[in-house]
């Protein structure tokens, strides 16, 4: 069961490479670009020196054209992030066919419900946009889609309008057909202007919708305080905020949150609804996961309605334990004794975790890249297996992400922003980790070099990853893929000839 | 796909100068001399064969495609039609104000027009376009394989000539790529002072020429009420002589040039030189008058 003597990369341990070899290598990555790209990419490699308050790296940035960024657009930081998964809203892709096509089905969002009849997370809608659409505007169609749409679904709870290029090209009024259609069925339609050209990445349509929210979904919060619709709550109402439920990470996460006695009144956005989103202005915390995704609306909530905000990690026990009693600080001593009880309820199956599997994955390596907020958040869990890290980088980080990033990361970890295909292709043929572990883009290309890799976007069709639940999970997954006999069936049998002669 | 040998003009200049009706008396004119046209109305408002027709306006290629569902739907006789002296009028008409995308609309209508083989047994196209080229689907015509003659419709009214300068940039921008080249500005004359050698001065300074000066004369607008070209409607008429010789001008026109257009300063400039605006020192005299005056009114 060890790993394969004779596949065509070896690996090499985490002590292999000084920082001044990680430089180096760096330079000569960079060797094979001209001259303006290699200075616009140096910016965004470096390696992580302790102490220093950042990791040394330019971010959402530009990328560099034929890089083969692994980047998305603001349509797929809307609809594929942030809006697709509150499941009882139908979200229109509203342009042509191919945007709506492609994001079909989301980011195994889980969901509870009934597909098609009160809940629409798997479906695609789109207005599929024709030559004629563009020429004479697509007002009246998308309009004409929304009074069908809510004929076809009756218990839709309202509709969202998620904007391709083409309407931002042709300057179609789509606020104005959400107020018309929003009167006309009686229930709630939001236009999301994230045309996919905006921005550099999917990050600002992370920020569109948010901005969405803001102005579309929290109005009617405020007219339902008004007219004193709005129950008080709990002293221990909390909402999770920036958890898309891939797998089910927000189940296992909302299990601890109310194990240490909190309410947990939204889910934003995995298997959320919109009406958890309407009185989320009533929670008493807002518990951030994805950071970068849902930054904006938790400062506004914080600036309009005083709500506080606090950002938590859920992989790896270290991390959960850690998280819980930082939680639970914020509330009374009930739900911090509780807090200290769920820690311990956990320990021995957790031990018991880290006992079978710990032995089979201490020291291996590990070189990770993903978009906008696991790249520091899994680091503590791959620890916790006694797991070194060797190298991260964001899609689609900010500075503030980097910032928190030195939190998580050793002295002389290699990073990378944005990275390219070829970039981080020859930084893994050099540093030779143990397993890379990022998105579907990368997959194939490392698992054809004979490496062992994970999918940290969709969890490889696994999960969930979040919580002690997960933690199990993620574990037994690491070791599937660390310490699979395919393995040792790498080589060639004429080289294992060769070798054994 | 396109013929050779037929050649393709456009008429640009600013809205409201006239282009569809100058274009259409001189394509009368040249279609008296036995040439075959056909003109492409590329303006949303599909004016641009009402006289040659005597009708308000033709079904246009973008209505029928929208009505059918799509462009593929529509037979080039539905909106191919036969005017006077056989000129053949298409006008690809679009979107109403303030909504779609007017510039794609053209690009499928030619398109459509190409594909189902509009652009045969021909000796001249003649695209219409309106006002200025605000986006690419306005540059349609004069991009790669269509319009290869450029002429601009001016006057001598300050803004016309601004819009004529624009063009030339228009025009400058894809000679390179697409061989369009300017054939030279027609003054469509507003009784502007000096018209005539404004006209040719800024004609000069775009290395282009100013290839007739058409004088005002209210006979157009009779002819128009009529839903005609002045060449049908008074065929004898002074004016009707003029077009004539502006459409003999194009057809042997051989002045194709790359224009130089010119910048905003330079253009303020010549209109400064001739009149048209006034200098810096009026310009400070009238400035320090309109100081004075509120005082001496306290």
């Amino acid at each position: 069961m060890t790993p394969p003597e004779l596949a065509t990369l070896e690996t090499a341990p985490a002590e292999a490479f000084t920082t001044a070899d990680k430089k180096e290598l760096i330079k000569e990555v960079l060797e094979a670009y001209p001259d303006k790209a290699k200075k616009k990419r140096e910016k965004h490699l470096n390696v992580f020196e302790e102490g220093k308050s950042d990791c040394g790296v330019k971010s959402n940035i530009k990328s560099v054209p034929g890089s083969m960024t692994t980047r998305g657009c603001a349509y797929a930081g809307s609809k594929g992030v942030v809006w697709g998964p509150i499941k009882d809203m139908i979200h229109i892709s509203h342009g042509p066919v191919g945007c709506g096509y492609y994001s079909w089905s989301g980011r195994r969002n889980y969901y509870i419900g009934t597909t098609g009849i009160d809940s629409f997370g798997t479906m695609q809608f789109t207005s599929d946009f024709q030559e004629r659409d563009i020429v004479f505007g697509g007002d009246k169609k998308l309009a004409k889609l929304i009074t069908e749409l809510d004929e076809l679904f009756p218990l839709n709870r309202g509709v969202s309008i998620q904007s391709e290029c083409p309407i931002g090209l042709i300057g179609d009024d789509i606020e104005a057909v959400a107020k018309k259609s929003a009167k006309e069925i009686g229930k709630t339609v939001v236009p999301v202007r994230c045309e996919g050209f905006r921005g550099v990445s999917q990050s600002l349509g992370h920020h569109i919708a948010n901005d969405a929210v803001r102005d579309w979904v929290f109005p009617q919060y405020d007219k339902e305080k008004k007219a004193g619709n709005i129950p008080d709550g709990t002293e221990y109402d909390v909402a999770i905020i920036g958890d898309y439920n891939i797998g089910g990470d927000a189940w296992s996460s909302r299990i601890l949150l109310e194990e240490i006695g909190l309410r947990v009144v939204a889910q934003w956005s995995g298997d959320g609804t919109l009406h958890e989103m309407i009185n989320t202005p009533s929670v008493k915390l807002n518990l951030v996961h994805c950071y970068r995704s849902m930054n904006y609306i938790s400062r506004h909530m914080e600036e309009t309605y005083g709500i506080p905000w606090l950002e938590y990690n859920f992989f790896g026990p270290t991390q959960i334990a850690e998280s819980l009693r930082t939680i639970a600080a914020k509330f009374d001593e009930t739900i911090q004794a509780k807090a200290e009880e769920v820690i311990a309820k956990y320990e021995a199956q957790t031990q018991a975790v880290i006992a079978k599997y710990r032995p089979r994955l201490e020291g291996k390596t590990v070189a990770l890249m993903v978009g906008g907020l696991r790249p520091r958040h899994v680091v503590p869990a791959f620890y916790d297996l006694g797991m070194r890290l060797i190298g991260t980088g964001y899609e689609f980080g900010h500075n503030d992400d980097y910032k928190r990033t030195t939190h998580y990361v050793e002295d002389g970890t290699l990073i990378y922003d944005d990275v390219s295909a070829y970039e981080f292709e020859e930084f893994i043929k050099e540093l030779k980790p143990d397993l890379v572990a990022s998105g579907i883009k990368e997959k194939y290309v490392f698992q054809k070099m004979a490496l062992p890799f994970r999918q940290m976007h969709s969890w490889d069709y696994s999960g969930p990853y979040h919580g002690y639940d997960g933690f199990a999970i993620f574990a037994r997954d690491m070791d599937l893929a660390l310490n699979s006999p395919t393995w040792s069936l790498i080589g060639a049998p004429w080289k294992k000839a060769e070798a054994t002669a | 796909m396109t013929d050779e040998s037929i050649r393709q003009i456009a008429f640009y200049g600013k809205g409201g100068i006239g282009k569809s009706t100058t274009s259409q008396n001189t394509i009368a004119g040249m279609a008296e001399l036995g040439q075959r046209v056909m003109i492409v109305g590329c303006d949303p408002k599909a004016d641009s064969t009402r006289l040659m027709l005597h009708s308000k306006a033709q079904t246009t290629v973008l209505h029928l495609a929208a009505e059918r569902g799509a462009v593929e739907d529509v037979e080039l006789e539905e909106v191919l039609l036969t005017g006077y002296r056989d000129v053949r009028c298409v006008e690809s008409g679009g979107p109403e104000p303030g909504v779609g995308c007017a510039g794609r609309g053209i690009i499928t209508s030619i398109n459509f027009l190409e594909e189902n083989g509009a652009y045969e047994d021909l000796d001249f196209v003649s695209y219409d376009v309106l006002g200025d080229v605000v986006c690419g689907g306005f540059a349609m015509p004069i991009r790669e394989g269509k319009a290869q003659e450029i002429y601009i419709v001016t006057s001598g009214e300050m803004m016309a000539m601004y819009a004529a300068n624009n063009i030339a940039r228009g025009v400058l921008k894809y000679a390179h790529s697409g061989g369009v080249r300017l054939g030279g500005l027609i003054c469509n004359s507003r009784k502007v002072d000096r018209e005539l050698e404004l006209i040719e001065t800024l004609a000069k300074r775009l290395n282009t020429q100013m290839l007739h000066f058409v004088p005002r004369d209210n006979i157009v607008q009779h002819a128009e009420l009529r839903r005609m070209t002045v060449i049908e409607y008074a065929p004898d008429s002074q004016q009707a002589e003029e077009y004539r010789t502006l459409a003999k001008k194009i057809i042997d026109n051989k002045n194709l040039a790359i224009p130089t257009p010119i910048t905003m300063d330079e253009l303020e400039d010549l209109l400064v030189e001739f009149g048209i605006l006034g200098g810096e020192e009026e310009y400070e005299k009238a400035i320090k008058e309109g100081i004075k005056a509120p005082a001496g009114v306290a």
